[in-house]
């Protein structure tokens, strides 16, 4: 039974070019640095109690935006090596990295950008603000909360322990088109790597996604109802509806995946009657939900970085709240259009092609609201409010790309092409990433309780926009002229490689601002006590997560207001509405901390381990030992803590005090 | 110690009208509200489960006819049998239902009784899923053979490994009431174990409709 460990072992090898061997150091280095520097400032114990084993959701969002930015860096890597192989790969030159590294690599790029940077960044956003926005002390399930977040960390932990043990990813794209992934196929771990990476995170998303729906209709602070509810609550609302009806649809077709590549089914294998198209049909039934369970988000959060910078109530509420569901309900009816080209007929295509077309009618009248937010009113041109207006002109350019696509005689001509791909780059980057940055930079210092840098965030914005715009410009153009994705290699009398080379420069300049991004975290904690929060509305906000101090204590509200304006806080501080000061303390319930969402995540990680190496022993005690965690932790009465009014009371005086 | 009925009424009515325009501040319908949290979410599990098998179902209605010159299903399927694993779950789902009754009446003997009697009728279920399973592989109709079977099994399968985890619980569930007693959390418990194995009862209906019936005729 343990007979198997020793071939673990010798899979546990350095790499044969010098990318890996880089990675691996990265990775080894990565933990090693962690490691002492925990033991050198004895903070061991500190990142038990205070990290590991919280369920507050506002730490838990730091550790998703944390693992997210870790995995940005991966991401970025991986997108930099492809911008040179393209750049350089002309003709008889080889570029710098094998055909099949390069299908690796572009295979990871898009799976970490989308499941580990786009959503963990997003979760970490809704962990940070949503509890504090309507009001409530905390999420509806903690413990499920701090589970989700060990599930989607245990998915970051397989895709990077990849690159170290078996030395493989999978090289059948992001979302593993069969027959192509099929045993037959890829033989080796890589599919498997990338199949339970993804079952593990999306298991996590899954509950996550239940989690913030029910906090959201249930936990609401008396008097604010879903009218008065502020625009970011609703996108996510909006995108947590889409994760409930479209993640177990993903559960569902990885399994099936996984069943053909391990106990010999044929789901969609090219043989024994297996459909390859359904997968695609399955997988975009999902994939095409999720990229609105993305922007969703980012479009909550522009609402609000625009009413706040704008000084002025949000422009058309009800027009947006209706934009949000009519796309919620229109993004399950236009999967079809990822492959027309499959050869559905003209009218099955005509219909996703209109459907796709009228996606567009909501989207634009929410550019048009925030437009009018900003018309007559007093703009402050912050940094979020500069990914703003960044995110306004590249979405809206790359939306019009996207309609153009939605013909399908146009898609005939465009698909599986680089003018796709700089379309979808132009949503993901222009519109969520940016999405993303103004919301951290908007948040950041609630949660820490300073501000970032204004100055070096302004350096990053114009580098990425200023890259961005470099790197995805000439695939527009290089798309229309023909060149197919995932090139390794191209002839040279095509005479693309000019405007490669500009969009290796474009994703350079990207790279200096991640750069100054990095560099302003730190300036930005090394110079804090210059940048102190002390008022808890450092922007002159509006909504409900500006009324308490920066950082808020562990129960967020030490009293429960009533919130019957839109702009709850807006209208407290104008004098409409119930004053905090005015209500006396009470005791209140915290959750204790509690360490089983750690050892449920770090069981499934041994679980999906187990079966990617056919260790059957080791996944079915992994799973044994995570499902009775969980049972230990659903018996345990016990699992809040009182603190008393006079306690609260103290806390509350104390954090006034200097 | 156990919930009374109009707790668990008001409870309902919060759940039903979690929506409604200017709710009462009321600290009464609050503390209602968030004993209901639980309940809603596990509704809305139970709906995320429904499309995990809806994307099954769809699964297997593409690959039905997907046979490869394996048996078809006319060939395999039973209706007797089928007939017998329908009866035997649908008792133990409305015996179930009698459980959560006699709990909520605050009867611990007869709670557990019927709990046993829902786990039996549960057990017998999946005993005769087993059987049914073991005898197509027996015959070299197993899951490899061709799409069809492979959709077949999976379907089924996923549906037989719900009940076999709502047997786990259930028996741990029978085994707390019997120890500690009924109390609100036990009532509370034992209710969404009970809507867990409804749910699985309407999924069965679906499949022995679309699979087994439809397969039989043909259709």
């Amino acid at each position: 039974m343990f007979g198997q460990i020793p071939s673990v072992i010798s899979h546990l090898s350095l790499g044969h070019d010098p990318f890996t061997i880089g990675a691996q150091v990265m990775i080894f280095g990565g933990v090693l640095a962690v490691v002492l520097l925990l033991t050198i400032f004895r903070r061991w114990k500190w990142l038990w109690r205070e990290w590991l084993t919280t369920v507050d959701p506002k730490k838990i969002g730091v550790m998703y935006i944390l693992v997210a930015l870790i995995m940005l860096l991966r991401g970025g890597a991986d997108a930099m090596m492809m911008r040179i192989q393209q750049a350089l790969s002309v003709g008889d030159s080889t570029g710098i990295i094998s055909a099949d590294t390069f299908q690796q690599v572009f295979s990871a790029h898009g799976t970490i950008m989308i499941f580990f940077v786009a959503m963990g960044l997003m979760f970490g956003l809704i962990n940070w603000v949503v509890p504090l926005q309507i009001g409530a002390r905390d999420v509806a399930f903690p413990f499920l909360n701090a589970t989700s977040f060990w599930l989607f960390a245990a998915g970051a932990a397989l895709i990077n322990i990849s690159l170290v043990v078996g030395e493989q990813f999978s090289a059948a794209g992001w979302l593993a088109y069969p027959p192509l992934s099929e045993l037959a196929y890829s033989p080796g771990v890589g599919v498997d790597y990338w199949i339970w990476a993804l079952q593990v995170a999306g298991i996590g998303s899954l509950l996550a996604g239940i989690n913030f729906v029910v906090t959201i209709l249930r936990m609401r602070r008396p008097g604010m109802n879903l009218m008065k509810m502020p625009m970011f609550t609703w996108s996510v609302l909006g995108a947590m509806t889409l994760v409930i009806f479209a993640f177990p649809i993903l559960t569902a077709t990885l399994s099936m995946l996984a069943l053909d590549r391990t106990l010999g089914m044929h789901f969609f294998t090219a043989d024994f009657g297996g459909n390859p198209m359904m997968y695609v049909n399955l997988i975009w039934a999902w994939g095409h939900p999720e990229v609105y369970i993305l922007i969703l988000p980012a479009f909550g959060i522009f609402s609000e970085v625009v009413s706040t910078f704008s000084r002025k109530r949000l422009f058309g509420y009800t027009s947006m709240v209706w934009a949000i569901w009519a796309i919620v309900f229109l993004s399950f009816i236009v999967w079809l259009h990822h492959f027309f080209t499959m050869g559905a007929g003209a009218d099955v295509n005509a219909f996703f092609g209109i459907m796709t077309m009228v996606i567009a009618v909501p989207t634009g009248v929410k550019i048009f609201n925030w437009l009018f937010t900003m018309y007559r009113g007093r703009i402050r041109f912050t940094t979020p409010m500069l990914w703003f207006l960044g995110f306004i002109v590249i979405f809206t350019v790359g939306g019009m790309a996207g309609v153009l696509m939605s013909v399908p005689p146009a898609d005939f001509q465009l698909h599986n092409s680089l003018f796709l791909v700089a379309h979808f780059h132009s949503m993901v980057i222009g519109g969520v990433l940016f999405g993303f940055w103004a919301g951290i930079t908007y948040w950041f210092p609630k949660i820490f309780g300073f501000k970032l840098n204004e100055r070096l965030g302004r350096y990053a914005f114009w580098s990425w926009l200023v890259g961005f715009l470099l790197a995805f410009v000439p695939l527009y153009i290089l798309g229309l002229m023909g060149a197919t994705r995932r090139l390794d290699n191209y002839d040279a009398s095509l005479g693309w490689q000019q405007l490669f080379i500009v969009a290796g420069v474009g994703v350079a300049i990207i790279g200096v601002g991640i750069g100054f991004m990095a560099l302003q975290l730190i300036y930005s904690i090394w110079k804090r006590h210059e940048n102190r929060d002390t008022t808890g509305d450092p922007w002159g906000g509006r909504t409900l997560e500006w009324s308490v101090p920066s950082p808020p204590p562990e129960y967020n509200f030490a009293k429960i207001t009533e919130a019957n304006d839109r702009d709850a806080w807006w209208a407290i501080k104008q004098g409409k509405a119930q004053k905090p000061e005015d209500l006396p303390y009470t005791s209140i319930k915290v959750p204790k901390n509690t360490p089983y969402g750690l050892f449920i995540g770090g069981f499934s990680f041994l679980s999906a381990f187990g079966v990617i190496w056919h260790y059957w022993w080791l996944a079915g005690a992994a799973i044994l030992a995570a499902a009775i965690c969980f049972v230990i932790r659903s018996m345990d009465d016990d699992t809040e803590r009182t603190l008393s009014a006079k306690h609260v009371e103290k806390l509350e005086t104390e954090r006034a005090a200097p | 110690m156990y919930m009374k009925y109009s707790e668990r009424a008001t409870e309902l009515a919060t759940q039903q009208g979690a929506q409604s325009v200017g709710r009462a501040a009321g600290s009464a319908s609050r503390q209602a509200e968030a004993a209901g949290k639980t309940e809603f979410g596990f509704w809305v599990y139970l709906m995320t489960d429904c499309i995990l098998f809806a994307s099954l179902f769809a699964t297997f209605a593409v690959l039905r006819d997907s046979t490869f010159g394996g048996p078809t299903r006319p060939e395999i399927f039973s209706l007797s049998f089928v007939l017998l694993e329908t009866m035997i779950l649908l008792t133990s789902s409305f015996v179930a239902g009698l459980a959560v009754l006699a709990a909520r009446a605050g009867q611990r003997t007869w709670a557990l009784r019927w709990l046993l009697l829902a786990f039996l009728l549960g057990a017998a279920f999946v005993a005769l899923e087993i059987h049914e399973f073991a005898k197509l592989a027996s015959e070299d109709h197993g899951w490899r053979r061709s799409a069809f079977l492979s959709s077949f099994f999976t379907l089924v399968g996923t549906h037989g490994l719900h009940v076999t985890i709502g047997l786990i619980w259930a028996g741990g569930l029978g085994l707390t009431i019997w120890k500690k007693g009924l109390t609100s959390l036990s009532v509370k418990r034992l209710t969404l174990w009970a809507m867990f194995w409804h749910f699985l009862d309407i999924v069965w209906i679906f499949i022995f409709t679309i699979v087994y019936l439809m397969g039989v005729a043909g259709v």
